[in-house]
């Protein structure tokens, strides 16, 4: 009897001991969420104003001006991107859940696992040497490059994931009624999981959004509006990077600004996403 | 459980069967629909179909019946080339279809499925469309872009699967907003839709209540004026209410085919007797 007593106390007190550490990890991983939202919005919330968003940056020593064509070159840039990530992305997926062999998918995924996998800087290497070099200058459109083939493995991925969570009996309905493969996957399959394929595009772009490294050897920064593609231009957080190493305390309150509005475009990205997905596995089975 | 042999209740096929038998025109016998010949079906290494040899007549109804497991499934969709979505499946053995080889090397799925259409045991309306959209996406698919062909042919669809009455002023809903029983009759519509000549079906009524299922049943019977139907379903009562003829399908083999009244009142083989009477299956 008083065994069991003891026993079942212990037993409480290993429960409670459990749940509060699970509890501890879990303010450990938003607390630096919480932090670094914080500390932007306290460092760089006094320097977001109209300027910001409506000027080019000022010369070295005069105080003002704004990260206007940062902003305009990284929204340049991921269009860049995503036309070249979508559409090969996007295909890809749709071979791996609607054409691959077995063992061709197997090697595929392994591949498309492994790149997203690769350090960013490699990928504006690679491009520095496919593109940069041979046609001798940093231009948007190796920017975009190196960003657009970060993208492909992302997308290839979850589009993968959504169209096999079509169940085959709607693929099997479409071929029953006389429609072509090719057609029961644009307009059946596709259409179905069309949510969850725009999801994995606004996802991969959030993810490159943010991306520095991939854009130093590329599309490399400019300190004036961009007249042609064929020319480096300005991105976000190359602004915020090269601000933010610079010895000027105005700079260091742009560079705050600069990731202050980074942050919060990609927060809207994710809000959007949420929205979109709502109710997406309901819908599907 | 007492077993009780499966009594026959289907006055209409009987009627109609006679009236086939008497009238003129099948003194000179019209070609059968399907011409199985040897047919036997792989998935793997592993047999589903073997050996089966089989004429199904045009414009009657034919039930397949048998146990879970027998082939029964597999031989259906072998009628219009849907069991190449499975991978791994080998097929021998000779369909024709009025005559053509529906596996000849020139013989192309999609138009083979556009001629032989195919209901589900699971309804299964497409999510993302309205109940018209679902009705006339097969012909859209293929290349109609008539509207007014297209609204005709969507009444017209719905009106022979008996579900123009209960859906004309929510045409525009969704057609997973359709209860059980009108999404799998949504199906057929939208099977009928294309205007094939063979329409295969494939446990049609196994998810539905009785209600349901009778207006299927119903369905079915309106629309053998138009269409071969061949039937899969692993109620007896149902093949002796709905079907024509019937065959039986043991372990991968058809073990007898023959009019319906005789397959259930005086089968000839031991094993078609034993599963009827309920002594197994």
């Amino acid at each position: 009897m008083q065994a069991t007593s003891t026993n079942r106390i212990w037993r409480k007190v290993k429960s409670a001991l459990a749940s509060a550490l699970a509890f501890t990890s879990a303010v450990l991983v938003i607390a630096p969420l919480g932090l670094v939202f914080f500390h932007l919005v306290r460092s760089g919330a006094s320097s977001v104003n109209w300027d910001f968003f409506t000027q080019l940056p000022k010369p070295v020593g005069a105080i003002g001006g704004g990260m206007a064509n940062a902003i305009v070159g990284s929204f340049e840039l991921l269009g860049l991107a995503a036309m070249i990530g979508v559409p090969i992305g996007v295909l890809g997926g749709v071979y791996l859940a609607e054409y691959g062999s077995a063992r061709a998918n197997a090697m595929l995924r392994f591949v498309a696992d492994v790149l997203n996998g690769v350090p960013s800087i490699i990928w504006g290497i690679v491009v520095y040497g496919l593109v940069v070099l041979r046609f001798k200058g940093f231009s948007a459109y190796a920017g975009g490059l190196a960003l657009g083939l970060m993208m492909v493995p992302l997308i290839m991925r979850t589009t993968e994931e959504v169209l096999l969570l079509v169940p085959n009996g709607y693929r099997e309905a479409s071929l029953a009624l006389g429609v072509s493969r090719w057609k029961t996957i644009v307009h059946i399959v596709m259409k179905t999981a069309s949510k969850g394929i725009v999801t994995g595009i606004l996802l991969a772009l959030a993810r490159v959004a943010g991306e520095t490294a991939p854009l130093l050897f590329t599309a490399f920064g400019n300190r004036f509006w961009n007249h042609s593609l064929q020319e480096p231009i300005a991105a976000l957080p190359l602004q915020i990077f090269s601000y933010a190493i610079s010895p000027y305390d105005d700079w260091h309150r742009q560079a705050w600004a600069g990731a202050l509005v980074l942050v919060i475009t990609i927060f809207f990205i994710n809000v959007l996403v949420r929205f979109l997905t709502r109710g997406r596995i309901a819908r599907l089975t | 459980m007492i077993e009780t042999p499966v009594t026959l209740r289907n006055s209409v096929a009987q009627e109609r069967a006679h009236s086939i038998m008497s009238s003129p025109e099948t003194e000179t016998l019209p070609r059968p629909a399907f011409e199985v010949s040897n047919l036997s079906i792989w998935y793997g290494e592993k047999p589903a179909v073997q050996d089966v040899t089989i004429d199904i007549p045009a414009k009657t109804i034919t039930a397949i019946i048998g146990p879970s497991g027998c082939g029964k499934s597999t031989f259906l969709r072998c009628l219009n080339r849907m069991h190449e979505l499975i991978p791994r499946t080998r097929i021998e053995g000779k369909v024709l279809f009025q005559g053509e080889d529906l596996y000849s090397t020139g013989s192309d799925p999609t138009i083979v499925r556009r001629r032989i259409g195919m209901v589900f045991q699971k309804s299964n309306p497409f999510p993302t469309m309205s109940i018209a959209e679902n009705v006339v996406i097969g012909l859209k698919l293929n290349g109609v872009r008539n509207r007014k062909l297209l609204d005709e042919r969507l009444e017209k669809s719905l009106r022979m699967a008996a579900l123009w009455d209960e859906v004309k002023d929510d045409l525009h809903k969704p057609g997973m907003s359709l209860s059980g029983g009108q999404q799998q009759r949504l199906c057929i519509a939208r099977a009928i839709a294309v205007e094939p000549e063979v329409l295969l079906m494939d446990e049609p009524a196994s998810a539905l209540d009785p209600i349901a299922t009778m207006k299927i049943e119903e369905l079915i019977h309106e629309l053998v004026v138009n269409y071969t139907i061949v039937i899969v379903t692993h109620n007896m009562q149902q093949a002796s209410r709905v079907s024509d003829r019937t065959a039986f399908f043991y372990v991968g083999r058809l073990i007898e085919f023959g009019e319906t009244t005789q397959i259930f009142t005086q089968p000839k083989e031991k094993q078609t007797e034993d599963y009827i009477t309920g002594r197994f299956g």
